[in-house]
């Protein structure tokens, strides 16, 4: 038996792809990816059309996408992410069905039970054996976690792996097994390196950021939950990264075990990891280099899939036994209610992810954010669009005060009593207010040009077109 | 206050204002860019057009190029122009 | 209650915006070093506005005017004063000249918009001749409510290296701070200059606040937090001076006339010391 495609181009074909199928595509190298442009490229060059693309996300560098779509070789977008750059071309209205925006959560649970059937998946594989036992921990473009890609190779018709980095069969130390694969292909490079983890990702300098994380920490540090067994979740945000360097030394100072860190890993979790903070790191991707080196290395630093990170249709998932999550926001509304697909003008500019998922599991979910961004306030009457329902978030960390959810009376006296700035989020938005002075409403166009699916599969929201 | 001279003040920084300022034969011309154009535009506009008659500028050329200014930081940064352009400072 | 004393660069407008919620007792607005020649006008207007329309809220408003051999300070002057700024910090001032010279030109813009309540000042001292002629700056004026120690022009002058340990700059903190209370007045440390060293950062504040020191500046806001935390009282400080207190009272009320307190007789500067640490503790609102 014999896996190995000579191009990409044959694996294509092999696949038995058609008009209209559904092609998917894992994220885990990011900006740095090659897998998506190149496979779009072959399939094009196919003559096939009317394809619909589920990414886990899209990013800048799949700005060739925008010509697949006007061209009609994809007429479909399924995402969880998408940056601004492709994002700004789909808000302007160039597909005629709306982009279906999930969660990180919400992507596998969809595959898993049919409601997203993959004919094809096109697995981005660091490392590779002839059989596609597969690896992102190993190679030159090593990513680490590929916990995306799980639920496409195991519910995908057909699974094609793409690898720069072929090795001798088995590959012991795989993330997604044979079992799943029909084709390996040996291509000169998945990736760059440099956009795939960044060497380092970095605490922010910028003063007010420091002022939230410092203010995040001590939130945390007054909620309750910060005991033997907390559990911790943040982005890689400069503000949310400080904010996992001064928790990490205030655990340390109290001598605190945790149970785990979870989410996109950086660097500082793993400091954190292996200062004794966490027994465990749950990995579903990692952000820089440090992360992948612990993955390799450290067998407390587990691999997991989408699906056991976020998915609300397994029997439980990792997000439901989180303590605390920092998140970030675009906008957040009075309720309280979050947007991270649009920018304030309406353009997508970013997507879900995990946001959702992690907001509805955790026992404290904190957007961290600074008040105003140029002449604008963070805080709205009325966002733009509804990424993550008000009811799952608790509690807006501000450098100029805390807004806690009135669902949440119990946190917010535990705050008022360690004297924390805990401000009504409508007097956050006036202090906005005062600075930027009353902004005018962005006015949309009437074409969705996006649905946002929520975690349990109800489109809690739809993204309009921008008017120019 | 007469404008004798073109002349600039402020930056491309986030939350600044770029103000280049040139003699006008007829009236005001008053040329707006800003990332807050949909929120804002109308309002910075109005703030600019204070300052000019603030400062008693009937003929002038302005062109503004915002990115994400308060108001008070608007005013500063036309005043600052419209000094120079004066040559008050000289 | 001035702990930490945060500069920020005049011309900065995202800056200015967010300058009160960086955690510093008072702001020192900069016209001078943070300024380039050519920004000067643009700065002074930009402060001036900002101090209109934006609200500092708590925050100590301090404008750090151009030297008196500069172009540049009355200008300062002329745009600032108007606003009513907290203090004036006049830097490389030399002797009590410098401060009426400075002061004289004050009293004009204030006459001239009707400011009956006079702007304070905070000298700042980095020359060798304003380091011996510190008492005589600190007791020069009214106005003058604080002397604060340049150490990077300071040992310029000195022709010495300027160093993380200060030895250097060991006789003139000295000579500052009894300056300062032989005046009557508060004492400012130097700023700590390397920003990633908060290890260095701690340790120097805790040096300038045991010799006396009331507060230190800072050029970085990350340096704020830690020495808000040097300069407030502690825990153990506050307890004691409430005991202190309480047994001052009893004694009073038994009529008793030496008294002490964990084997040590008080006498009247341990109660004044004692006052002091309870009316700063009471200042803090009780966040420490």
């Amino acid at each position: 038996m014999n896996k190995i495609v000579s191009s990409l181009k044959e694996a294509v074909k092999l696949s038995g792809l058609k008009d209209g199928m559904r092609i998917s595509f894992h994220h885990h190298l990011r900006n740095g990816d090659y897998v998506i442009n190149m496979v779009m490229d072959e399939i094009a060059d196919l003559g096939l059309k009317d394809i619909t693309v589920n990414a886990s996300s899209v990013f800048d560098t799949h700005a060739p996408l925008v010509k697949h779509i006007k061209n009609k070789v994809v007429t479909g977008l399924e995402v969880n992410y998408m940056g601004a750059v492709v994002g700004r071309e789909i808000s302007s209205g160039i597909m005629d069905k709306p982009v279906n925006f999930r969660s990180h959560g919400g992507r596998p649970s969809d595959i898993e039970t049919g409601k997203t059937p993959i004919d094809v998946a096109f697995i981005a594989a660091p490392t590779s054996d002839c059989m596609g036992n597969c690896s992102g921990k190993y190679g030159k473009s090593a990513c680490g976690s590929l916990g995306y890609a799980f639920a496409d190779a195991m519910y995908a018709d057909k699974v094609v792996v793409i690898t720069d980095n072929l090795v001798d069969y088995p590959l012991s130390d795989f993330s997604i097994s044979e079992t799943y694969v029909d084709y390996v292909v040996c291509v000169d490079k998945i990736g760059d390196p440099s956009g795939i983890v960044s060497g380092t990702t970095k605490i922010t300098k910028d003063p007010v950021g420091l002022m939230m994380a410092s203010y995040a920490t001590k939130v945390i540090q007054h909620s309750g939950l910060l005991k033997d067994g907390f559990s911790f979740q943040t982005g890689a945000g400069g503000a949310s990264l400080a904010a996992a360097k001064y928790l990490k030394d205030l655990m340390l100072k109290e001598n605190i075990k945790g149970s785990f860190g979870m989410g996109g890993i950086t660097g500082y979790l793993v400091d954190m990891l292996e200062a004794g903070c966490f027994k465990a790191l749950m990995d579903v991707q990692c952000f820089d280099l440090k992360a992948v080196q612990s993955l390799r290395d450290n067998p407390a630093h587990r691999e997991v899939t989408a699906s056991h990170y976020a998915s609300p249709t397994t029997k439980s998932a990792i997000v439901d036994s989180l303590d605390v999550v920092i998140l970030g926001a675009t906008q957040i509304d009075t309720n309280f209610n979050v947007n991270v697909h649009t920018d304030s003008n309406g353009y997508i500019m970013g997507g879900s992810g995990g946001h959702s998922d992690t907001a509805a599991g955790a026992k404290l979910t904190m957007i961290v954010a600074p008040l105003t961004r140029a002449r604008l306030s963070i805080v709205v009457d009325k966002v733009l669009c509804v990424s993550t329902p008000g009811n799952t978030v608790d509690v807006l960390v501000t450098q100029r005060g805390i807004a806690v959810n009135p669902l949440r009376q119990d946190l917010k006296t535990r705050l008022e009593e360690a004297n924390l700035p805990v401000v009504d989020i409508h007097e956050l938005k006036n202090i906005a207010e005062k600075i930027t002075g009353v902004p005018k409403n962005v006015v949309m166009g009437d074409k969705v040009v996006g649905n946002v699916i929520y975690r349990d599969g109800t489109i809690i929201d739809t993204i309009k077109n921008t008017l120019k | 206050m007469k404008i004798n001279r073109s002349a600039s003040a402020g930056t491309l920084e986030s939350s600044d204002i770029y103000v280049m300022v040139e003699p006008n034969e007829d009236g005001i011309e008053l040329e707006l860019e800003s990332i807050v154009y949909n929120q804002f535009g109308e309002e910075i506009e109005k703030t600019v057009r204070e300052v000019l008659s603030d400062m008693d500028i009937q003929n002038i050329k302005i062109q503004l190029k915002d990115r994400g200014a308060v108001e008070c930081a608007i005013r500063a940064r036309v005043e600052t122009a419209l000094r120079r352009a004066e040559g008050a400072d000289d | 209650m001035r702990r930490s004393m945060l500069f920020m660069p005049g011309n900065n407008a995202g800056m200015l915006l967010n300058a009160d919620t960086l955690g510093a007792d008072s702001i020192i607005f900069d016209l001078e070093d943070a300024v380039s020649p050519a920004e000067k006008d643009s700065a002074r207007i930009l402060v001036r506005n900002a101090m209109k329309y934006l609200n500092y809220g708590n925050c100590e408003i301090i404008i750090r005017i151009n030297s008196i051999d500069t172009n540049f300070w009355k200008a300062d002057l002329d745009e600032i004063i108007p606003l009513r700024p907290h203090m004036i910090m006049p830097p490389k001032v030399c002797s009590h000249k410098d401060i009426e010279v400075v002061e004289d030109y004050i009293k004009k813009v204030e006459k001239k918009h009707g400011i009956d309540n006079p702007v304070s000042i905070i000298a700042l001292i980095e020359t060798a001749l304003g380091v011996e002629n510190a008492y005589e700056i600190a007791a020069s004026s009214d106005r003058v409510k604080a002397i604060f120690l340049g150490a990077e022009d300071l040992t310029a002058d000195l022709r010495c290296k300027r160093t993380k340990k200060g030895d250097e700059i060991f006789y003139s903190r000295g000579r500052i701070v009894t300056a300062a209370r032989a005046a009557g007045v508060d004492a400012y440390d130097t700023p700590f200059t390397d920003v990633e060293d908060e290890e260095g950062l701690k340790k120097d504040a805790e040096f300038a606040k045991s010799l006396g020191f009331t507060g230190k500046a800072a050029i970085s806001p990350r340096h704020v937090m830690a020495i808000n935390e040097v300069f407030s009282p502690t825990v153990e400080e506050i307890e004691y001076s409430k005991e202190v207190m309480d047994i001052i009272r009893i004694a009073k009320e038994q009529g008793k006339g030496a008294i002490s307190l964990r084997g040590k007789m008080i006498d009247a500067p341990i109660v004044e010391r004692a006052r002091q640490t309870l009316e700063a503790a009471k200042a803090l609102g009780g966040v420490l």
